[in-house]
C-alpha cells in the first residue's frame, strides 16, 4: 500500500463534491419532516430534477436554467405526492414508494432524446485571494456555486426553522398538527409548501449529478442517492446542521474507499464498498440506543394523515 | 400455499393462452434480458443494436421484446420466466449474473432455447456464446501504453469474474510490452452501471496520476470525468461512445452481436438450433476496434492496426508466452499460447501486476 499516492487535498475536496447532492436532497426532506410529511419518494424527485434540469440546460445552454428547471421539476414532482397524501389523505409511505417508481420512468421517458449528450459546463467559482490560499483555498474555495449553495441553504433552514415565525409554525404543524390547526394554521398548506420545498431541493440534487458531477444523462444515474438521502435525515436527528456531518461523511467515506483501492490497500474490497453503508447503519443503531431521546427528535406527527374534521 | 398455486395455475394459463396466440400468429419470439438500460451507450446499448437487427432482418416474421434494468439475482428469474411464459422461442440474457438464473429457467421451459452471454453453463436449451473482449484489450493497451506519459493507467474494473480478469492482464501485458515503465492502478466498483460511481473512480484515479483511463464498466461517465480533467484519454467501451471523440476517447472496443444475434434466430426458425459456446474475436467480426483519433500518432495507430491485423488473422494470440503469474510462478512458456478453458476461468493476474483480485 502506497497511502502516499492519495493526495488527500483533492480528495477532501471531491469528498466536498460527492455529498452535495445527498446534503441537498436531505435538508428538503429534513423540511418535509419537520412539518410532519414522510415522503419516501426522495429518490424519483431526485431523477426527476436530474433530467429536467438537464434537458433545459442542454436546451437553453444555460446550466442556471437547468438548476432552476430541476427544482421546479422536482417541486411539481412532489406536489403529486402533496396532493395525494394531503388533500386525498392517501398513505404516504405508499404514495411517496410509488412517487419514486413514477419518477424513475418518467425520468427515464422524458430523457430519451438526452443520451450521449453532454451538458454545458458549470463555471467554477474562483474567489479573489481565497481561492489562491495555499492548501484551504484548493479544498475549500475552487468549487461550483451550487457546493456553496447548499451550504449556505443548510444555514438558512437552521435559522428559520430555529428563530423565525415561520419555522416555529412549520415545526408545530409538524409536532401535533391538530393543536396547530385549532390555532388556526392552515395545516395542510404549510406542509404543501414545506412538500415543494422538499421535492426543490432534490431536483436541485438530482440536477448536480447530471449537470456537475457525472456530467451526463443516464437512466437511473441517482442508483440509490435518494435513499440515502433519507437515511441522513434519521442519522443527523432532524437537525440542519447534522445533515452536514451526516452527507459528508457518506460523500468522505465512498470516495476515500475509491482512493484506498486505487492506492492498493490490503483490505478487501467487499469490506470498502460496503463501508458508507456500515457506518450509516452504526450510527443509526448508536443514536437509537437512547430510545427516549430518539423518540424526543422525531416530530411528532410524523407521516400521520390530517383531516380538518377529525 | 393454496395462494400461490392458484396464482402459479393462473400464471400458466396466461402463459400458454399466449403461447397459444403466439403460435397462431406463426411468429418466432425472441425475448432479450438486459443488465442495463438501453440508453447506457455501451454494454446493453450494443444488445439493443443486435435486436434492432435481428427486427430489420426478420420482418414480420420475429417479434422482438426487451426487459431493461433486470438485477442479476432472483429478479432474472422471475424476468425469464414470464417471457417464457409468455411464448417467447428464444431468450438471450445478456450479462454473466443471470448464468444460474438461466440454468434454472431453462430446466423449466424445455422447449424455450436460451442464449447466455459471457457464461460457462450450458443445457440441451441454453448455448453460450460470448466475445474475445481480451484481443481488443490487447490493442487497447498498446495505445495506452504508448501514450501515457506518467506511466500511470487507471483501470476501472467492475466485478472480479474471469472476463474482468483478463482484460485486465491482456491490456497489462500489451502496455508493458511497449512501456516497461507502465504501471495500472486498478478500481473495482463492484457495479456495471453506476455512472456516479463510475465517474468518482475515473477522477480518483486522474487525482492519483492516471493519465489514461480504461474501463469495463458500461456507461459514458469515466470519459466525462476525463474530459473534465483534460489532458487524460480513454476509450469507448462495448460500444463506440464516438460522442466523446472530440474530446478524450481516443478509440473503443465495440461488441457487434448483430451478425450471431441473427444467425441464431435463424437457427430457430429453421429448427436447427442446438446448444453451443461460442468465443468469437476480431477475426469473426464479434469484436471491433473503434475509428483511432488524432491524437493518436501516426506510428502509434499502424503499430495498433498491425496488431489487430495479426490477431484477426489468428497468427498473434495476445496471451502468449513467457508469461508468469504475479506470484513469479511459470504459466506459459516461450511461444506457448493460453487455451481456452485456462483463459475462460482466469482467476489470476500475470506477473507486475499489483494488487490482488477480490474474491
Amino acid at each position: 500500500m502506497d497511502l502516499s499516492a492519495i493526495n488527500w487535498l483533492l480528495l477532501l475536496a471531491s469528498l466536498m463534491v460527492a455529498s452535495t447532492p445527498i446534503l441537498l436532497a436531505a435538508l428538503g426532506e429534513l423540511v418535509v419532516e419537520k412539518a410532519g410529511v414522510l415522503n419516501l419518494g426522495v429518490e424519483g424527485m431526485m431523477i426527476t430534477g436530474a433530467i429536467c434540469g438537464f434537458a433545459i440546460a442542454v436546451e437553453t445552454q444555460s446550466p442556471v436554467m437547468g438548476f432552476f428547471a430541476a427544482a421546479l421539476g422536482g417541486a411539481v414532482l412532489s406536489l403529486i405526492f402533496g396532493i395525494l397524501t394531503q388533500v386525498l389523505l392517501s398513505n404516504q409511505v405508499a404514495t411517496g414508494l410509488a412517487l419514486t417508481l413514477f419518477g424513475l420512468g418518467l425520468s427515464s421517458l422524458l430523457g430519451q432524446g438526452y443520451i450521449g449528450i453532454k451538458p454545458p459546463l458549470t463555471a467554477k467559482l474562483h474567489i479573489p485571494y481565497l481561492s489562491d490560499i495555499p492548501y484551504l483555498g484548493q479544498i475549500l474555495f475552487r468549487h461550483d456555486p451550487l457546493v456553496y449553495f447548499s451550504l449556505i441553504l443548510v444555514l438558512v433552514v437552521w435559522l428559520v426553522l430555529k428563530f423565525t415565525r415561520a419555522g416555529l409554525v412549520l415545526r408545530a404543524v409538524g409536532e401535533n398538527h391538530d393543536a396547530a390547526h385549532a390555532l388556526g394554521f392552515k395545516v395542510v398548506r404549510i406542509r404543501l409548501a414545506a412538500i415543494a420545498f422538499g421535492g426543490a431541493c432534490a431536483g436541485l440534487g438530482g440536477a448536480y449529478l447530471s449537470l456537475i458531477r457525472v456530467p451526463q444523462w443516464t437512466e437511473g444515474m441517482t442508483a440509490g442517492a435518494g435513499w440515502i438521502a433519507l437515511a441522513i435525515v434519521v442519522f443527523a436527528s432532524w437537525k440542519p446542521g447534522r445533515v452536514i456531518l451526516g452527507a459528508y461523511l457518506f460523500g468522505g467515506v465512498t470516495v476515500l474507499q475509491l482512493n484506498l483501492q486505487a492506492a492498493g490497500l490490503a483490505i478487501p474490497v467487499e469490506y470498502l464498498s460496503m463501508s458508507p453503508y456500515l457506518i450509516t447503519i452504526l450510527v443509526l443503531v448508536i443514536m437509537s440506543a437512547d430510545r427516549s431521546r430518539a423518540a424526543l427528535n422525531a416530530p411528532g406527527c410524523l407521516g400521520r394523515s390530517f383531516h380538518a374534521s377529525s | 400455499m393454496k395462494l400461490k398455486t392458484i396464482l402459479t395455475g393462473a400464471a400458466l394459463a396466461v402463459g400458454l393462452a399466449g403461447a397459444a396466440f403466439a403460435g397462431s400468429h406463426g411468429k418466432t419470439k425472441v425475448g432479450f434480458v438486459y443488465v442495463g438500460p438501453v440508453g447506457d451507450g455501451g454494454w446493453t446499448f450494443e444488445h439493443d443494436q443486435g435486436r434492432k437487427a435481428v427486427e430489420a432482418a426478420f420482418g414480420d416474421k420475429v417479434e422482438t421484446s426487451y426487459i431493461e434494468n433486470v438485477p442479476e439475482g432472483p429478479d432474472a428469474e422471475r424476468v425469464m420466466t414470464q417471457m417464457a411464459l409468455k411464448g417467447a422461442d428464444l431468450i438471450f440474457t445478456t450479462s454473466f449474473g443471470y448464468m444460474d438464473a438461466t440454468i434454472n429457467v431453462a430446466k423449466k421451459f424445455p422447449n424455450v432455447k436460451f442464449e447466455h452471454a459471457t457464461g460457462y453453463k450450458r443445457a440441451d436449451n441454453v448455448g453460450t456464446y460470448s466475445a474475445r473482449f481480451y484481443e481488443g484489450r490487447a490493442v487497447q493497451g498498446l495505445i495506452a501504453g504508448r501514450m501515457t506519459k506518467s506511466n500511470t493507467i487507471g483501470y476501472i474494473a467492475s466485478f472480479p469474474i474471469p472476463e474482468v480478469v483478463r482484460g485486465i492482464n491482456s491490456a497489462y501485458l500489451h502496455a508493458k510490452k511497449v512501456n516497461p515503465d507502465v504501471d495500472f492502478k486498478v478500481v473495482w466498483v463492484f457495479t456495471w452501471f453506476d455512472p456516479a460511481k463510475e465517474a468518482d473512480a475515473a477522477k480518483v484515479l486522474i487525482e492519483q496520476g492516471a493519465d489514461v483511463i480504461l474501463q469495463h464498466t458500461d456507461s459514458t461517465a469515466p470519459l466525462a470525468a476525463a474530459a473534465e480533467a483534460g489532458n487524460v484519454i480513454g476509450f469507448g467501451q462495448a460500444s463506440d461512445m464516438a460522442e466523446y471523440a472530440d474530446g478524450p476517447r481516443v478509440s473503443s472496443i465495440i461488441d457487434n452481436w448483430a451478425p450471431y444475434y441473427v444467425a441464431r434466430t435463424k437457427a430457430v426458425m429453421d429448427g436447427t438450433w442446438t446448444s453451443d459456446d461460442t468465443w468469437d474475436g476480431i477475426g469473426a467480426g464479434m469484436v471491433k476496434i473503434g475509428k483511432m483519433t488524432d491524437k493518436i500518432p501516426a506510428d502509434v495507430q499502424a503499430e495498433a492496426l498491425a496488431l489487430e491485423a495479426s490477431i484477426a488473422s489468428g497468427e498473434y494470440k495476445p496471451f502468449t508466452g513467457p508469461i508468469k503469474k504475479q506470484d513469479g510462478s511459470d504459466w506459459l512458456a516461450e511461444g506457448e499460447t493460453a487455451d481456452d478453458g485456462t483463459l475462460a476461468g482466469m482467476d489470476f493476474y500475470v506477473e507486475g501486476l499489483t494488487g490482488d483480485i477480490p474474491n
